[in-house]
């Protein structure tokens, strides 16, 4: 009950350093979200429609690494861009952009394997039509992604969500510097590991209010679309 | 792709342009709350920005090698010389210092409060076969540990001795929960608010002293370094302003670190309570 009541006030008198902690997090996810999807749904698509050797590998690989520890997926990235690392000179560890980088890293492959079952079925309807037209690759990838979109909205919040609620990897690449990378789980963490257990809930319950949120919206935004296009059909 | 690498730099393009560096510490400065009260002071009389990563002892060191912070403010003596020696670091400072205790279950079954040093009350805890948390992470606590089992002539491998892999709080949190001892910075035990069963049962003694040393990575060996800032952020902790917003920091009216400027800590050693109102001796 503690928890619940903390939860609201924390809510309700959403403090400077609480929403700068809030947007940060859906920032960071957000964007990771983004660019996992750029990235990642062209390469689901283009798995579910086209063979060639090393495909089935790609599917298996793809398929297992959605199990990737967020952990080894912010030591990879923190080795990737600490100054003694390859991308050192860009000098981005332990701010916002290496969260992003390690978040888009951590969900490009649910976003590749959920949009490949998702474009599965629609290429199985339009193969035949889209075959006999001869259409260039890129026509039958902006086709069949665009026929497949609800799925594909299912696969970009099962990223967001696994993006927002991670925090081996932004702790390890953003250092949960205060004011500058700190989103809410690195500040559950470590309000739990200073003893605040109540506060660490509280947050965490604004954090589920949020998730609960964000879907609400997207999901009536996709019955909207559906029932639009239901209409136009 | 070149769009995308723009939009990715355009997202959070931070605005300040100010003069900032990067400080790896420890988590014991960081859960106290020390630093939250001392860098603004430092900012507001030199206008750079410190931010904080705080990790363990072992990790700060591990980041400042690769060149990934500035300098680092860690409390393990060996390993900061290690450092200067591996050429890593330079002008290793003397900023601070507190003392570790011996944390336990109020009913204290090994013991331990009647004990004459750490060493012997290590040696209850393990004849008694008592549970203990170590931290086991390379960390600043977790490496005194260590050493004062070695020192007592010991091997804490025992059914009971629990090796935790985490930070100070969550170790702290474990014992709270399974009724075990635990060695922990004073610090972060008076900060600490999930003490459910858990008192303070051993204190005192020279080999519980833990000196917080300041050391800034040598821009010699990365042309990145904040070098500038980092030379003055540890004149700043040795200043008097920075000495005396080290021995000002108060929680619930108790002292936290003493101030290695304001009495040397081999004078601590031999007479506790030079830190007056302070950590060493309550």
């Amino acid at each position: 009950m503690d928890t619940l009541s903390a939860a609201w006030f924390l809510l309700i008198g959403m403090d400077a350093d609480l929403l700068a902690i809030v947007s940060l997090s859906l920032k960071v996810s957000g964007f990771a979200v983004l660019y996992a999807l750029i990235l990642g749904a062209p390469v689901g698509a283009a798995l579910a429609i086209w063979s060639f050797p090393g495909r089935q590998v790609l599917i298996v690989v793809f398929n297992s690494l959605m199990a990737l520890p967020p952990v080894v997926v912010g030591l990879s990235v923190y080795l990737l861009l600490s100054r003694s690392g390859p991308l050192g000179d860009l000098g981005i560890l332990f701010t916002p952009k290496a969260m992003i980088v390690a978040q888009t890293v951590l969900i490009f492959p649910i976003i590749v394997a959920l949009t490949r079952e998702a474009v599965k079925p629609v290429f199985r309807e339009y193969r035949g039509l889209l075959v006999s037209l001869n259409a260039s690759p890129f026509l039958v990838l902006r086709t069949v992604l665009w026929d497949a979109r609800f799925g594909v909205v299912t696969a970009l919040l099962a990223g967001f969500g696994r993006a927002v609620a991670e925090v081996g990897a932004v702790l390890i690449v953003g250092g949960n510097i205060n004011g500058l990378t700190r989103v809410m789980t690195t500040t559950i963490a470590l309000e739990t590991s200073k003893g605040n257990l109540e506060l660490a809930m509280a947050l965490g319950v604004v954090l589920i209010v949020l998730a609960l949120v964000m879907n609400a919206l997207i999901y009536s935004i996709s019955r909207i679309g559906l029932r639009f296009q239901e209409v136009r059909e | 792709m070149k769009i995308l690498l723009a939009l990715l730099f355009m997202a959070s393009a931070a605005g300040a342009q100010q003069r900032s560096m990067v400080l790896a510490s420890t988590t014991s400065t960081q859960n106290s709350g020390l630093l939250d009260v001392i860098l603004p002071q430092f900012e507001a009389s030199t206008g750079i920005h410190v931010f904080v990563v705080a990790v363990g002892t072992g990790q700060a060191l591990r980041i400042a090698q690769n060149g990934d912070a500035d300098a680092i403010l860690v409390h393990h003596r060996a390993s900061e010389d290690q450092f200067v020696a591996d050429g890593f670091g330079i002008d290793r400072l003397d900023i601070m210092f507190n003392d570790f205790v011996i944390i336990g279950p109020k009913s204290d079954p090994a013991g331990i409060s009647e004990a004459l040093s750490a060493g012997q009350a290590f040696a209850n805890i393990s004849s008694s076969q008592s549970r203990f948390v170590s931290r086991g992470d390379n960390s600043g606590t977790h490496l005194r540990e260590l050493e004062i089992w070695r020192e007592a002539g010991l091997s804490p491998e025992y059914d009971g001795y629990l090796e935790v892999g985490s930070g100070m709080g969550t170790a702290l949190n474990l014992a709270s929960g399974l009724g075990a001892y635990i060695l922990a910075d004073r610090g972060t035990w008076l900060s600490f608010q999930n003490r459910g069963d858990l008192a303070l049962l051993f204190e005192g003694g020279a080999e519980m002293i833990n000196p917080y040393g300041y050391v800034r990575v040598d821009p010699a060996r990365f042309a990145h370094i904040k070098s500038a800032e980092a030379e003055a952020l540890g004149l700043w902790l040795t200043s008097s302003a920075g000495q005396a917003a080290i021995a000002g920091f108060r929680i619930m009216g108790v002292q936290l670190f003493c101030a290695s400027g304001l009495a040397p800590p081999d004078q601590q050693n031999d007479q506790q309570g030079t830190c007056a109102a302070g950590a060493l001796q309550r």
